[in-house]
């Protein structure tokens, strides 16, 4: 048995209604307890800012595109690696850094789960190895479902049962979390060499529509009464005036509860919303829409969303949109891989320079940070990179010290393309969030829309014991003055406890940790042998394996965690 | 212009990895922290006074050390990488990646310089008396943005792919260069850029391959051309005081490519 005790941390816990409170956190092996006896090891967090975990609801960080970035840019790990030490191994990579290094990184900004934004089912088995050797962190895997084949015929025969029961045997054959949609019918349209713009444009020989695929999987998820809800990447992502898209997309779910409300309050998670909330017609009269949008998911508390803040960086554009990658490629010519997985997705990487002299990048800078400050309440807007799409995860520290200091985004403004102010709305917006708001943008938010809120995210008794200590004192300094200071504290934790285990200590990593990997068993009930033999049949006449070479295999899975829905 | 020294000792290794041996990292170190400095073979960290004698003296301003590599060191790599002032003088041949990502100083090799000499440049000077290997001046693999500035003088042959993705900057080979010299040069050059090579003797098959702006000038043959380039006129240049009587060319044009070739071997 260990015990730890955290004292007198000023702490940060929103689910609790702990608001800055001076309080001691005490942990019993992996749980946060109530009492600890007087031999627990004490950990003196005074003059400290003491959260839950860090959660990143959307990463791209294991699997096969992420390896496909690592191999195409060696360049991004030229001057960027870390040298063994006794207790971590070596690492490198910037925009796309090695497994180690993710693990590392994201621990020492205080993160102790980190979930794959992007897992294609054939593929999965790459995905859960890679994670296996994520170190420290959590992670689950979301499952790639908006573009499948079988999907796509359900939904057209209006077979909504059998749309259920294969959802959840694809789950667990692929050991995934949740539904995950990117592009829907768009990617499929790639194979074409079509796309799916709107939400009405018909996928080609299918016949569906994306938005019949988008509320198909709705439905689904929460009959299977799944911990959380479908997560979209919407179609048109990246285009400028996408924001129609983007609301016919918010109506296709406008007042649908989820099932089980006392979980979760959302039936929809945006990815990376700050892509999805672009004005004008051209790049060249490019302007934001991030009030019409916020405006719509202020409206609709079943909504949340992740930004997808731009950091201003060079990085590695990845997504299962094949054609928005193709588009990336053929605007700034860099270049581009692209795969074709089977009945399943199609995926494209393309590096990116987010360069603040050009316009465009400046403007989807301000989108990033206008999304995150109009939306009222920070329990529906996660901070995210969609890393590393807009930007790299390391840059969270900087992202808060923007979101916490009006001045530090009004100092970056004035060094971007003379057109952005005119074109964007962060110069007028003077709400700064304080430490209470990033908790809930990092921490109970992302946890809640998980479906783990009773689990993660927060400092309870009976919460996993993951515990965030940041070197920052805010009694004594003022985040809206000191950007760097934030960005400091923020960086490397004074501790990062993992599951009752201190795994990083003033920014050095101390330990291998115990990593777990949580995955949705959703079949109890549900699949049956007629959706079995209709799997069957697709697999003996498409795809390159069998049926019973596809599902992953438990020992594949480092140290799963299984959560099962209610039964449905 | 203070002087120090490194003299090779009589010891077996692979290869070395010298980057921090710059007037950079010497600058206000005592002799006794530059034997400390970190010199790499393999995985393994070793001091540079492990394989190096080290004499003279150094200065708290890295304009003015000079560094002389007293010997031959061919297997010794990142010589001077990422050096932005002083001198660095090696009496013999060097490794690969010699001046690599150097953004000032200069750098002058007696002898032969292996692959990847001066690559990623960014200023500064880099001349090697004797034959250069392949990728002179190039970029990193991967990477699209190759050398942006400075000068290589090669006195002797150069290997293939000199000035790959070249961005701006000089290089002349005064002996002969080997195939595809100026490979996707100037794709990413922003309009004050003007990347240049000049070939004083024959190049190798495919010069000036994907290029799409600045100068390629040879003076000998070119054994086989690529079929992207048109011949716009006849002129004559003027090059290191001698009149040359040239036909112009412009091309790539299977990359839609701006770029010119003067060739004064027809």
């Amino acid at each position: 048995m260990s015990e730890i005790l955290v004292k007198n941390g000023y702490v940060y816990d929103p689910k609790n209604g702990v608001n800055g409170d001076v309080m001691d956190i005490a942990i019993r092996d992996d749980k946060i307890v109530d009492v600890v006896s007087p031999t627990a090891k004490v950990i003196d967090a005074s003059g400290k800012v003491v959260m839950a975990g860090g959660i990143d609801i959307h990463a791209h960080v294991a699997g096969p595109k992420v390896n496909v970035g690592r191999n195409m840019r060696p360049e991004d790990k030229l001057f960027n690696t870390s040298k063994r030490t006794k207790m971590t191994r070596s690492g490198g990579g910037f925009s796309v850094p090695s497994v180690f290094e993710t693990g590392y990184v994201y621990s020492r900004m205080g993160y102790t789960q980190v979930n794959e934004a992007a897992m294609p089912p054939l593929l999965a088995r790459h995905t859960h190895e890679e994670m296996a050797d994520t170190p420290l962190i959590d992670q689950s895997a979301y499952t790639l479902l908006g573009n499948n084949w079988l999907v796509m015929e359900y939904i057209k025969r209006g077979e909504q049962d059998k749309l259920n029961a294969f959802v959840a045997w694809m789950l667990k054959a692929t050991k995934g979390y949740c539904i995950k949609l990117v592009n829907p019918g768009g990617s499929e349209a790639w194979g074409w060499g079509m796309n799916c713009i709107n939400v009405s444009d018909p996928v080609p020989y299918f016949d569906v529509m994306p938005s019949e695929i988008i509320s198909g999987l709705a439905a689904a998820n929460e009959t299977l009464n799944l911990p959380t809800s479908i997560h979209v990447h919407p179609n048109n992502l990246g285009h400028p005036g996408n924001f129609q898209t983007t609301l016919d997309t918010i109506k296709l779910l406008e007042g649908v509860l989820p099932r089980d409300g006392k979980k979760r309050d959302q039936v929809i998670n945006f990815a990376h919303m700050q892509f999805h909330s672009y004005g004008g017609n051209t790049w060249k009269d490019f302007e934001t829409e991030a009030q019409t949008i916020a405006d719509s998911i202020n409206k609709n508390k079943n909504m949340t969303v992740d930004v997808g803040f731009v950091t201003l960086d060079e990085t590695t554009t990845m997504t299962a949109d094949g054609p928005m990658e193709y588009y990336l490629h053929n605007t700034n010519h860099l270049k581009w891989a692209n795969a074709d997985i089977e009945l399943e997705t199609a995926a494209g990487v393309v590096p990116y320079i987010y360069s603040p002299k050009i316009s465009v990048c400046g403007i989807q800078w301000a989108i990033g940070l206008e999304l995150a400050l109009l939306i009222d309440d920070p329990m529906q807007a996660f901070i995210t990179t969609d890393h590393p799409n807009a930007g790299p995860f390391r840059r969270y520290p900087r992202i808060i010290s923007w979101l916490m200091s009006n001045q530090a985004r009004l100092d970056r403004l004035e060094t971007l393309h003379k057109v952005v102010p005119d074109r964007v709305a962060i110069g007028g917006i003077s709400r700064v969030l304080d430490f209470y708001d990033i908790a809930k943008m990092t921490r109970a938010g992302p946890a809640r829309a998980l479906g783990l809120g009773n689990m993660k995210g927060h400092l309870g008794v009976g919460a996993d014991a993951d515990v965030a200590i940041f070197d920052y004192n805010p009694k004594t300094m003022d985040p809206t003055i000191d950007p760097a200071g934030i960005e400091k504290a923020f960086t490397n934790t004074a501790y990062t406890i993992k599951g009752g285990e201190i795994v990083v200590i003033d920014g050095e990593v101390v330990s291998k940790g115990h990593k777990r990997t949580i995955w949705v068993d959703a079949t109890d009930g549900v699949v049956d042998p007629v959706i079995l033999h209709d799997i069957d049949k697709k697999f003996l006449r498409y795809y390159s394996v069998t049926m019973n070479n596809y599902p992953v295999q438990d020992e594949y899975v480092a140290n799963g965690l299984i959560v099962k829905p209610e039964a449905a | 212009m203070k002087k120090i020294t490194l003299r090779p000792k009589d010891k077996e290794y692979m290869f070395l990895d010298a980057d921090n041996v710059t007037p950079d990292n010497f600058a206000g170190k005592t002799l006794d922290e530059v034997r400390a400095i970190e010199i790499y073979e393999g995985n393994r960290t070793y001091a540079l006074g492990d394989y190096f004698e080290v004499s003279g003296e150094t200065d708290p301003d890295p304009n003015e050390i000079g560094i002389l590599i007293d010997g031959s060191v061919p297997k010794v790599k990142y010589i001077g990488m990422k050096m932005s002032a002083g001198k660095l003088l090696v009496k013999g041949s060097v490794g690969m990646y010699v001046g690599g990502w150097m953004t000032g100083g200069r750098i002058r090799v007696n002898g032969d310089a292996e692959a990847y000499a001066g690559i990623g440049m960014e200023g500064g000077e880099l001349l090697i008396e004797g034959n250069a290997g392949d990728y002179l001046g190039a970029t990193y693999r991967g990477d699209w943005r190759g050398m942006k500035g400075g000068k290589i003088v090669v006195n002797g042959n150069a290997g293939s792919d000199i000035g790959e993705s070249m961005v701006g900057g000089e290089i002349v080979v005064k002996g002969n260069a080997d195939l595809q010299a100026g490979i996707h040069m100037g794709w990413v050059s922003k309009k004050k850029d003007n990347p240049t090579i000049v070939i004083e003797g024959d190049a190798e098959s495919r010069v000036g391959a994907q290029m799409t702006k600045g100068e390629i000038t040879v003076l000998g043959k070119i054994s086989y051309w690529l079929p992207g380039f048109i011949y716009q006129k006849d002129d004559q240049i003027d090059y290191d005081g001698k009149q040359y009587a040239v036909k112009v060319y412009q091309g790539d044009r299977g990359e839609g490519g701006k770029g010119t070739l003067y060739y004064a071997g027809a």
